[in-house]
């Protein structure tokens, strides 16, 4: 689906919120998103995750209770199959591989940037902290403390490896919001589905789950507000992703959520979030920015010897 | 001297509750023990009743509300929990099995622990050993050997009872107290990111 995305756009950059990476082969998902970076010109990235869900790993022969030595060992295989171009391998999980070329290679021989989702372990903020890459803290249906915590472990992480400072972590976060013109059109319409929900229906109010959640119901300028403060509590980060299609509401209304997040809070957000932002805060890599600085790094390295 | 914070969690229902009222007299006992030795005592109480709503929303949410979370942080910091339930069919009650569902796992480690339980009778004294203590074994407190069972006839005339409830009373605190003096829970810093030993971020397989 993504490839045919790629196919009928020509700016935005895909991704995938998120990939699982314990229930699916690494090997087909580096295949899978080489061919993707190859179609969309390198607009695209990866954003992986555990699944939550028990009954879904028998379904492809695993096991939840191993979903962290999963998420380990795959990735470690995924990263591997796209920085070597043959490769032998042993693993607890998968059948081994001997000489083996993942195909198609990445595109400019550059891996797509890869994203670590997670709620609540550790093990990934190490994980994502140990490679450089960035970790996504979902940062919906429950309060934005734990997550600051768990992304502040992250930053720490991520400059003891030697990526860079703190601040320079990559840095993802989710977000959830339902908006009309006025706010309280936007209250009396979502309550209905609210009270219903999956995760929080029939549990706390509608006032008290978005007073505590990052949840936000109101007009476009109070959604703004609310994620244009996201910094002051996480730190300045890279990408912020929202949550539409919960609760159940019907694809017209979906629809017109889009238009609004894209028309009214999105360019002013963008703005919201470069102000006094430190020039030492990288943004998301990109393809190009990873092909510079592959080559920067490869001048680097030859700069010694050519003098 | 050495200040003790000692938590009180009861799962009365009613105004007054005779659940609350052993909680208060095992609280007052112990205190007492306690500062026998020159400790300085402060005792946290935690109503389940007032938090009824917020333990079923923590249930169906995976978070607490604020003030459920301050409750929970009372009681997981305590240098020592007086624990008090009804009995309703054969058991704890419902909403203080929810309370204690909804901690985070080994969160009441080591902690020393005291088991009390009132009821319409005292054929179901046994509720504190058959139901309780698993319960708080699972969870790996340090339960006090002797538990309190506090039956309607308890809180009447005592003149001819062998072993009256204050009596009881006092034979837990004394061991309770004990138990709150050797601990050295308090003391002990937990990280909530600490990693499992032996963590490797690049792999639990034979990468080669």
């Amino acid at each position: 689906m993504l490839g045919y995305l790629a196919a009928k756009t020509s700016k935005l950059i895909l991704s995938t919120s998120t990939t699982l990476i314990t229930t699916n082969d690494p090997v087909k998902i580096a295949e899978d998103y080489a061919m993707l970076q190859h179609v969309s010109d390198g607009r695209m990235d990866l954003i992986l995750g555990r699944g939550n869900t028990g009954p879904v790993y028998p379904w492809f022969g695993q096991d939840i209770r191993q979903g962290i030595p999963l998420a380990i060992e795959h990735y470690a295989l995924l990263h591997k199959l796209w920085r070597e171009e043959v490769v032998n391998w042993s693993g607890k999980f998968r059948t081994p591989l001997q000489g083996f070329t993942a195909t198609p290679r990445p595109l400019d021989d550059v891996p797509p940037f890869v994203w670590h989702g997670s709620i609540r372990s550790p093990e990934i903020a190490e994980q994502a902290a140990f490679y450089g890459d960035g970790f996504f803290a979902n940062n919906i249906f429950w309060p934005k403390e734990h997550y600051m915590q768990l992304i502040g472990f992250y930053r720490q992480r991520f400059e003891h490896y030697g990526h860079g400072t703190a601040e320079q972590a990559i840095v993802g976060l989710g977000g959830q919001a339902f908006m009309r013109k006025n706010s309280q059109d936007a209250v009396d319409e979502f309550r209905p589905y609210f009270d219903q929900a999956p995760v929080y229906g029939n549990g706390p109010s509608l006032e008290d789950f978005t007073e505590q959640t990052p949840l936000t119901v109101g007009s476009p300028q109070q959604v703004i507000d609310r994620y244009a403060a996201m910094r002051d509590h996480f730190g300045d980060y890279q990408r912020q992703l929202f949550l539409m299609d919960h609760a159940g509401l019907p694809l017209k209304t979906v629809l017109e959520q889009l238009d609004l997040l894209g028309e009214e809070v999105v360019p002013v957000l963008r703005k919201e979030l470069e102000k006094n932002r430190p020039a030492s805060v990288p943004d998301a890599p990109t393809h190009e920015s990873l092909v510079a600085k592959r080559d920067a790094e490869r001048a680097a390295q030859l700069a010694p010897a050519a003098v | 001297m050495t200040t003790r914070t000692i938590a009180v969690v009861s799962g009365g229902l009613s105004k007054p509750s005779s659940t609350r009222m052993l909680a208060d007299r095992l609280a007052e006992a112990t205190a007492s023990r306690l500062r026998e030795t020159g400790d300085d005592v402060t005792v946290e109480v935690v109503e389940l009743r007032e938090l009824a709503q917020d333990i079923t929303n923590n249930l169906l949410t995976g978070f607490p509300s604020g003030r459920l979370a301050a409750a929970i942080d009372k009681v997981t910091s305590a240098d020592g929990l007086i624990a008090v339930t009804p009995i309703f069919s054969t058991s704890y009650s419902g909403l203080f099995k929810s309370f204690f569902d909804v901690l985070e796992p080994g969160s009441i480690a080591e902690q020393p622990v005291l088991l009390a339980a009132t009821g319409g009778t005292s054929r179901h004294s046994l509720a504190i050993d058959y139901a309780m203590r698993p319960l708080f074994a699972y969870l790996h407190a340090a339960v006090t050997a002797t538990g309190v069972f506090a039956a309607t006839d308890d809180w009447g005339e005592v003149d001819d009872a062998v072993k009256p409830l204050p009596e009881r009373i006092d034979r837990a605190a004394a061991e309770f107290a004990e138990g709150i003096r050797r601990s050295t829970r308090s003391s002990t810093l937990r990280d909530p990111f600490a990693l499992p030993s032996g963590f490797d971020p690049t792999g639990v397989g034979g990468v080669q």
